[in-house]
């Protein structure tokens, strides 16, 4: 039976209507293109008005396929598969051509947008003839959720839901929780102490009755889909028994081992082998590093064990694989500092005083390895002066094309910590100060006043090679100062490059893991940059704070919060909604060549080693096509994007082509004899 | 056509083809006694007579089944395949010439003239000092002698023609052979239109241990020793068994030697060489398309002799441009 094809021709105000003759598409339509029964343009199909056309005409003229020409599916389809549920069709016999992005927008010749949108029109109603009806599905959402990383952002995550009675599993790979902020002394523009605003959430989220915390573990593999994956978490070994450890510390402050602490010292302190990374560290359990433990390398030693009161030291305790069911998951993995060796121009590594930002984070910071006294390598001299130098990997082709965001402001609140500590002049060598945040301008006008010197200028090289003796003794800042149009030699004590922020080096493998994509940098890819940043293209999975693009800290708590609200609207719905557009294998004709198998980018296919075939589990299936393609059987066929669809597509867009020479398609296929003059 | 009914007719014909097809019909042995039981053969140049004036003297339709083989190149071979149809009830594009165009139908990637220059001008071994090529009509004293016309495209009998069946394989094996012509006899076709084979690939014929998929690099078959248990792609060796529809027996990949295609797509599948190069472009492992170019460029030489050997005439390519581009 030839199905009754009813098409709508949006004006959109004039978006459309002011590059495309939609009456004329509309005419065009209803008279040529076979099985349209209904053809119409109005100013506005998505209006209530525009809505109600579409229902009346499937029940009045028994209309089978709607097609509509107007905006983006991205905005729109969700209101015409409505109006066509409403009136009883159903939602996937419905088809929306974009005539706004695709044509209106994109053109200003009238006739040629004109005769585009025909083209695209006649593409869809062909298309729509061979649609089928979907049915989605509904699955339970489990109420628990995973949050990935203890930072700012995962623990603001974490507590939201918890507080609001959901279960959350918060995992952090370093034996605490906090962060980098965690190692910060104070916070621009508020100057208020890190600690003392972050260590609060951190016990609270380590005493709440409805956080489980599992630190020093990773994400081992994740599988399900939205509302139900199944996570398996390594925990791996502390060699000390959480539930015996009271956290006292003797065992620290015994052991006899002695280590340059790397990563929360940033090099600048020291660490026992049985450590907690600092002081306020939550939990309190300390680990111990294997790596440089007198016991794990020569066999003895023991000493932490001998002095703990409880006896919670355990040499021969194993990685644990625990295995946990979430509905949801939040990756708010965070970031790590760029290699400030890769610009070796600047000197870090080579020359003593050139710091990085986190090493002078750590210098400034009354808990840290000085006491919070900005001093020199040697320990004791004070700088008379500091050059910070911004942008470093940042905003800069050769490292990350991207602003870091924060250095920024950062830089300024070294400037002020310089000033109100020492006697240093402090001069900042910028590209562009962005300072565009709440109080952060004011705070830029504060640090003026306060007497900081501004360069504007990239700097060239950070040299020890004098060429005066002023310069003797002195790191030389070579740089153009490009309001003052001059090359300028600023001799500085020390020099604190601001390194870049930088995406995790696994984050990739991590969002594969849990079936998102990054940017090529390494980025989490959010759903729509501006009207979804913080859900992912994976249902289910969500992205927080630094792990999905740089920002500072006020960010990271809206994101973790926004996260979590995201989360509690899935839990509070109890069920979500399956799109029904996914691939299938015919699993009698699949001969198991496992070509499919680790192409989907959403872990979604499975290999059946008895049956020696490949199946894909619905739920975890976005439709994109890629396994459809591959497959060299021609097996798998992606529901709403079948060959039959689209080739359907294709010849009506090429419907006033003619068949070329040689070519293939559906025309080719017929016998088409050969003038016999040769 | 049970037992008791008239016997029915049975034509065979060759065009385009090497005569693998004939052979592997020979092969099924003492069974041919049985279809000449069952039927009249009324034409079969390769093993039985038959003239072409008789046939043209038939009523419509009065062939019964015709099995084809070869593609189209030339007036004659059109012309056959034309006056076949019409005498036939059914007719069965059969192997891979008449199906999708096979070894001939890689002559698409040049026309007449570059085939003629390289038959008649460049071989080494000729001997032509006149540069003579063959004429569709030469005077003689006698009278005037027609040569057939030799076509710039080969096209796939069904191209050419309407055609009911397709019987894939280069050559069907003799097995696959009887199996159709039992499903003939005991009038078992499936839909009209439809390849008559099964409906899965090589893969799943082949013994061979499959894993997941990553390929660093392509090789020749002589460049490598073969691990005899795992499969060849997994290897590195280009095989098209993934992509080609079971039937033979994976009698190739058995011996350590790459599929190559000659069963033609599974069922569903438009372009065979496309479905073939995307999954195997899948694989690849790399990320960075300057690596991709040079493990294609360095492993794969002849990307089309390799992903369209059998299926170029009939794929969406067809022809090279006759432009030359």
């Amino acid at each position: 039976m030839a199905e009754r094809v009813g098409v709508y021709i949006c004006h959109c105000g004039s978006n459309i209507a002011g590059t495309v003759d939609v009456e004329e598409v509309a005419r065009w339509a209803g008279e040529n293109i076979k099985d349209v029964v209904v053809s119409k343009d109005y100013k506005f199909m998505c209006s209530s008005l525009g809505q109600a056309m579409i229902e009346e005409d499937i029940k009045k003229e028994k209309l089978t396929r709607v097609v509509v020409g107007a905006c983006s599916p991205h905005l729109h389809e969700k209101t015409f598969r409505t109006a066509c549920k409403n009136a009883g069709l159903n939602p996937y016999l419905f088809d929306m051509t974009n005539l706004r992005e695709h044509v209106s927008w994109v053109c200003n010749d009238k006739e040629a947008g004109t005769a585009k949108a025909k083209a695209l029109i006649a593409g869809s109603a062909e298309r729509v003839k061979y649609q089928q009806p979907l049915e989605p599905s509904y699955v339970d959402v489990h109420p628990a959720t995973l949050v990935v990383g203890g930072g700012i952002t995962g623990l603001q995550a974490a507590l939201e839901l918890a507080d609001a009675g959901h279960p959350v599993y918060l995992v952090e790979r370093s034996p605490s929780v906090g962060g980098h902020m965690a190692q910060f002394d104070k916070t621009f523009p508020t100057l208020d102490c890190s600690a003392c605003i972050l260590t609060p959430k951190m016990s609270e989220a380590g005493q709440h009755e409805n956080i489980t915390m599992l630190t020093y573990s990773e994400l081992e593999e994740v599988s399900g889909s939205v509302g139900k994956f199944k996570v398996k978490i390594r925990k791996k070994a502390r060699y000390v028994v959480e539930k015996d450890c009271t956290g006292c510390g003797i065992c620290m402050e015994k052991c006899p081992r002695k280590i340059v602490d790397e990563d929360f010292e940033a090099g600048l302190g020291y660490r026992k082998a049985i450590y907690t990374p600092f002081p306020q560290a939550v939990p309190r359990t300390p680990v111990i590093d294997v790596e440089n433990c007198t016991y794990f390398q020569r066999g003895k030693c023991k000493v932490c064990s001998k002095v703990c009161p409880t006896n919670a030291i355990d040499y021969e305790q194993q990685d644990e694989i625990i295995e946990i069911d979430v509905g949801n998951i939040i990756l708010a993995t965070g970031w790590k500092l760029f290699d400030c060796k890769k610009v070796p121009q600047y000197g870090y590594g080579r020359l003593a005083n050139v710091y990085t930002n986190m090493e002078f984070e750590r210098l400034c910071n009354a808990a840290g390895p000085t006491g919070g006294k900005i001093v020199m390598r040697d320990g004791k001299t004070e700088p008379k002066s500091v050059a910070i130098i911004h942008c470093v990997g940042s905003r800069d082709v050769n490292h990350n094309a991207h602003c870091s965001a924060v250095c920024c402001m950062a830089a300024l609140k070294f400037g002020h910590l310089i000033l109100e500590k020492t006697n240093a002049e402090v001069y900042s060598f910028y590209i562009d100060m962005r300072t565009n945040q709440k109080q952060y301008e004011e705070f830029y006008q504060r640090l003026l006043e306060e007497g900081m010197h501004f360069v504007r200028g990239k700097v060239a090289e950070v040299t020890d090679a004098a060429r005066n003796p002023d310069e003797q003794g002195k790191l030389i800042v070579q740089c153009e100062d490009t309001l003052l149009g001059k090359q300028r030699r600023i001799p500085v004590d020390m020099v604190v490059l601001m390194g870049a922020i930088e995406p995790q080096a696994d984050a990739k493998e991590l969002g594969l893991k849990c079936g998102i994509s990054c940017s090529m940098a390494g980025w989490y890819t959010e759903r729509h940059p501006k009207l979804d940043p913080v859900a992912t293209m994976t249902e289910g999975v969500f992205v927080a704070g630094t792990c999905q693009g740089a920002k500072d800290i006020p960010a990271c708590v809206a994101q973790g919060a926004a996260a979590a609200a995201r989360v509690q609207g899935m839990i509070t719905k109890g069920k979500v909604m399956i799109e029904p557009i996914v691939a299938s294998i015919n699993e009698e004709a699949c001969s198991g060549c496992r070509i499919c198998n680790n192409l989907c980018p959403y872990n979604a296919i499975e290999f059946d080693p008895v049956k020696e075939t490949s199946h894909v589990i619905s739920s975890m299936c976005k439709g994109c096509g890629t396994c459809v393609a591959a497959c060299p059987a021609g097996v798998i066929t992606g529901a709403h994007f079948n060959n039959q669809q689209i080739f359907a597509q294709i010849d009506g867009v090429l419907w006033d082509a003619k068949p070329a020479g040689g070519n293939g398609g559906a025309a080719a296929k017929a016998a088409e004899p050969e003038p016999v003059a040769s | 056509m049970s037992e008791g009914k008239a016997k029915g007719k049975l034509a065979v014909y060759w065009a385009a083809s090497c005569g693998g097809c004939d052979i592997s019909t020979l092969g099924i042995d003492t069974k041919i006694l049985d279809v000449a039981e069952h039927f009249d053969i009324v034409m079969w140049p390769c093993a039985a007579d038959g003239k072409v004036h008789d046939i043209e003297k038939m009523a419509d339709g009065e062939i019964d089944v015709c099995l084809f083989n070869g593609g189209i190149r030339t007036s004659e071979q059109e012309y056959m395949a034309q006056l076949l149809r019409k005498k036939s009830k059914v007719l069965v594009a059969f192997g891979s010439c008449a199906s999708e165009g096979c070894i001939p139908g890689l002559g698409n990637l040049n026309d007449k003239a570059s085939c003629f220059k390289t038959v008649y001008h460049d071989s080494p071994s000729l001997d032509n000092p006149n540069g003579v090529e063959p004429q569709p009509v030469t005077e003689v004293p006698e009278g005037k002698l027609h040569l057939p016309v030799y076509y710039d495209t080969l096209k796939t009998l069904g191209q050419t023609v309407k055609v009911d069946y397709m019987l894939p394989g280069c050559p069907p094996e003799s097995d696959r052979i009887w199996d159709a012509i039992v499903a003939i006899l005991e009038n078992k076709l499936p839909e009209p239109g439809s390849v008559i084979g099964s409906n899965t690939t090589v893969c799943d014929e082949c013994p061979r241990k499959r894993e997941e998929k990553k390929i660093k690099k392509f090789y020749r078959t002589w460049e490598i020793e073969v691990d005899p248990d795992r499969c060849l792609l997994e290897q590195g060796l280009l095989c098209a068994g993934i992509a080609t529809r079971a039937g033979c027996g994976a009698l190739c990949p058995q011996v350590n030697s790459p599929c190559i295609g000659c069963y033609g797509p599974n069922n569903g599948v438009e372009d065979h060489g496309m479905q073939l190069l995307s999954a195997v472009a899948s694989v690849i492992d790399s990320e960075d398309p300057d690596e991709i170019d040079a493990i294609i460029k360095e492993g794969i030489p002849d990307p089309v002799g390799s992903f369209y050997r059998f299926s170029l005439a009939q794929s969406n390519l067809r022809r090279k441009n006759k432009a030359g581009v």
